[in-house]
């Protein structure tokens, strides 16, 4: 009898669990149009398993929004961030994305970090005729018709990752590990298809989920095949546990280097700095960018946010499209979220990590392709540095190169590159 | 396979010690302690705090966080818990109230990031042992698990209060004619499992992301082990963390983790089926 009502209350437990849902009050928008102010949708999870990345997001997001008022606002009027909590959940961010949309009539919303939740936003911003400015580095294989994307894509983090590794680090044989979610498997489908073409080759590829914590089997296994070098796309608070398990079972940097395209400063000051020292990541920014206006990002971003905080490439983004925003709303001349996307292409800005462009074709940014060694102090030594920005090339890894581009303004050729053939 | 079964061991090391409290409490009081997964997390933060700000050793925290989160115990038992005696339903809910209210106050007071423990240096790196290399983190958390399992046992069956804790957990109208403070013994049996909870919140603050959210998933992993093992049986528990452990490791060794819980949710599943009391079970009286 005993058993059976702790059973029930298991169950009764586990529904009561589901139920809650945290939602946080939009912030109140004075006249709606036509007054001094203007609306824009802020969309980051600020609860959840999220939050830990997408609130330093939003906090850049909100100091950029302060410094154009600060300024004088957007063609003379005030931007009032209407605040929305996506509570690391996809379903959430659609919600709050139609609410966005439909109620506040939003000129344009900044937000997303994960691909599921861009996935789960984006038809309803082509289906409202909306302008999301997405600010995370993600997997390419995407032509949106209603964003600006202005993290990296494929060609600015990957491309150059693993041919530098190859090269410099003599590694051949990959081991390949991610969480199991549509980005990591995305980026390792990439990965796969240049280490083919560069005479590489991968041992394994193993997904994870998300808040997985016991690394020690996949440590063994890593151990036992002695691959030349881990290519890692783990995301979010099981990052922790990897490092540390890779270091507490004795592998070094030097035997064997993690290669990821996730662990940025926010992620190593979280894991340890002395588990992360010596390994790498490859990034368009890192907050040793040695700039003037970097330093000078820096230091205002520690001033407001306190001394500890670190800065990292999705913040930078999140910082600077805001900024595009601006000049692209100026150059239109009025709200209306198309026009804004059409003229958000073609804008440069001087941003902390270097020039930027959004590329006129397909809507992504032009970045600065780097790759940084964790140090003792957690942050990053850069080994490597393009000259200037590269064009994006969102589907690079299925032959699009700058004289035959797949994604254009008048969307995607399918011609040239088939989704529904590609999948696997 | 012998690493795979060693690593295995030490995922058994892991769950043994954080079911130990949640079994502690429910075998002996009957109440479903929700909040335990919150109180390994309070432990974690613990550790954090007197790291950063009284400069305490690593290993000095484990009879802190014992201490602290066993007060807290007390405390909720003794303000909450005692009121709901009986009542199943209530006290779930009650507890479950009570582990929101502690991670929102985490929340708050060390904001919603990822904190991070130094661990000493003897502890990273590897352990030979018998010219086997074993991580030297998951030894200490399994000589650890050990030491706090054969304490629980002395306390149980050593000393007036696990005397009187029994006997309660027989039957309290009886224990309280023979002239002992049921309320009395509760109270420090609640304050023992909170106590455990903490310092399995030390343990696994080395090699796991410290966060408010943390403790969701260790409260689920121990509620597997003290079902498959029997709710009121200490070697059970022993027992299906070791199994638990090593069926894990095997599994990820040979296919991958994600297999590997799957298998385990199966076992588990087809152990109640077959041993509705769980594999040890108390004798039915």
């Amino acid at each position: 009898m005993k058993r059976r009502t702790f059973i029930q209350t298991m169950a009764t437990s586990a529904a009561l669990t589901s139920v809650v849902g945290c939602s946080r009050g939009a912030a109140p928008g004075s006249s709606a149009d036509g007054g001094e102010t203007m609306k824009v949708g802020v969309l980051f999870s600020l609860t959840g398993g999220l939050e830990i990345v997408e609130k330093s997001m939003h906090d850049s997001t909100l100091m950029a929004i302060e410094e154009i008022n600060a300024a004088g606002g957007v063609l003379g009027k005030q931007l009032v961030p209407v605040v929305e909590d996506g509570a690391s959940d996809p379903r959430v961010f659609a919600e709050k994305a139609r609410k966005l949309l439909i109620s506040d009539k939003v000129a344009t919303v900044f937000g997303c970090y994960t691909g599921a939740s861009v996935k789960a936003v984006l038809p309803i911003f082509t289906q409202h005729k909306g302008l999301l400015y997405y600010p995370t580095y993600a997997q390419g294989n995407e032509c949106p018709s209603h964003a600006i994307y202005t993290g990296a894509v494929p060609n600015q983090q990957v491309t150059n990752f693993i041919d530098w590794t190859m090269k410099n680090l003599n590694a051949k044989r990959f081991f390949l590990v991610g969480s199991n979610y549509v980005f990591p498997r995305e980026m390792a489908k990439v990965a796969k298809i240049f280490l083919q073409e560069n005479g590489g080759e991968f041992v394994a590829d193993e997904y994870l989920p998300l808040d997985h914590t016991q690394w020690g089997p996949l440590v063994s296994k890593i151990k036992e095949l002695k691959p030349d070098s881990i290519f890692s796309n783990v995301v979010g608070a099981s990052t922790v546990a990897f490092y540390r398990e890779f270091k507490n079972q004795g592998l070094t940097p030097e035997a064997i280097p993690i290669c990821s395209t996730v662990t940025s400063e926010v992620e190593t000051q979280a894991v340890g700095p002395e588990f992360v020292a010596g390994h790498y990541s490859s990034f368009p920014y890192f907050q040793s960018v040695d700039t003037p206006a970097n330093k000078t990002w820096v230091a205002n971003v520690k001033d407001k946010f306190g001394a500890n905080t670190v800065t990292h490439h999705a913040m930078e983004c999140s910082y600077w499209q805001v900024h595009i925003f601006k000049q692209a709303a100026e150059k239109a001349g009025e709200l209306d979220p198309e026009l804004m996307r059409k003229a958000s292409l073609g804008l440069e800005y001087d941003a902390p990590g270097g020039l930027v462009r959004i590329d006129p074709d397909n809507g992504n940014a032009w970045l600065t392709p780097r790759i940084g060694q964790c140090q003792a102090d957690g942050q990053y030594k850069i080994v490597d540095e393009y000259a200037g920005p590269v064009k994006p090339l969102p589907y690079v890894a299925y032959g699009e190169t700058e004289q035959n581009l797949y994604c254009t303004t008048s969307g995607l050729d399918t011609t040239k590159f088939n989704p529904q053939e590609q999948q696997s | 396979m012998l690493g795979s079964l060693l690593s295995g061991l030490s995922i058994g090391s892991v769950l043994l010690l954080v079911a130990l409290g949640l079994m502690v409490i429910y075998g002996t009081m009957g109440v479903i302690n929700m909040a335990h997964g919150d109180l390994v997390m309070l432990g974690a933060y613990v550790t954090v705090f007197s790291q950063r700000l009284l400069h305490v050793p690593f290993l000095l925290c484990l009879p802190l966080a014992f201490v602290f989160t066993g007060s807290l115990g007390w405390l909720i038992e003794r303000l909450i818990v005692r009121r709901l005696y009986s009542r199943l339903l209530d006290t779930l809910l009650a507890t479950w109230g009570i582990g929101i209210i502690l991670q929102q106050v985490i929340r708050l007071t060390f904001g919603p990031e990822l904190q991070n423990v130094s661990v000493p240096v003897f502890l990273t790196g590897e352990t030979r042992v018998g010219g086997i290399g074993m991580p030297s983190y998951r030894l200490a958390v399994f000589l650890v698990s050990v030491a706090l399992l054969l304490g629980v046992v002395a306390i149980l069956h050593r000393t007036d209060l696990g005397m009187r804790l029994r006997a309660v957990s027989q039957n309290p109208q009886i224990s309280a004619c023979h002239g002992i403070d049921v309320n009395q013994v509760r109270a420090w049996t609640f304050a023992l499992g909170a106590g455990l909870a903490g310092a399995a919140g030390v343990m696994v603050s080395g090699f796991n992301a410290v966060r408010p959210t943390m403790g969701s998933s260790y409260v689920v992993d121990s509620f597997i082990v003290v079902v498959v093992g029997g709710v009121s049986s200490l070697a059970g528990t022993v027992a299906s963390a070791a199994l638990l452990g090593g069926v894990n490791s095997v599994m990820a060794w040979l296919t991958n983790d994600v297999l590997a819980k799957a298998v385990l949710l199966l076992l588990a599943i087809a152990v109640i089926r077959f041993f509705p009391k769980g594999l040890f079970s108390a004798q039915a009286r």
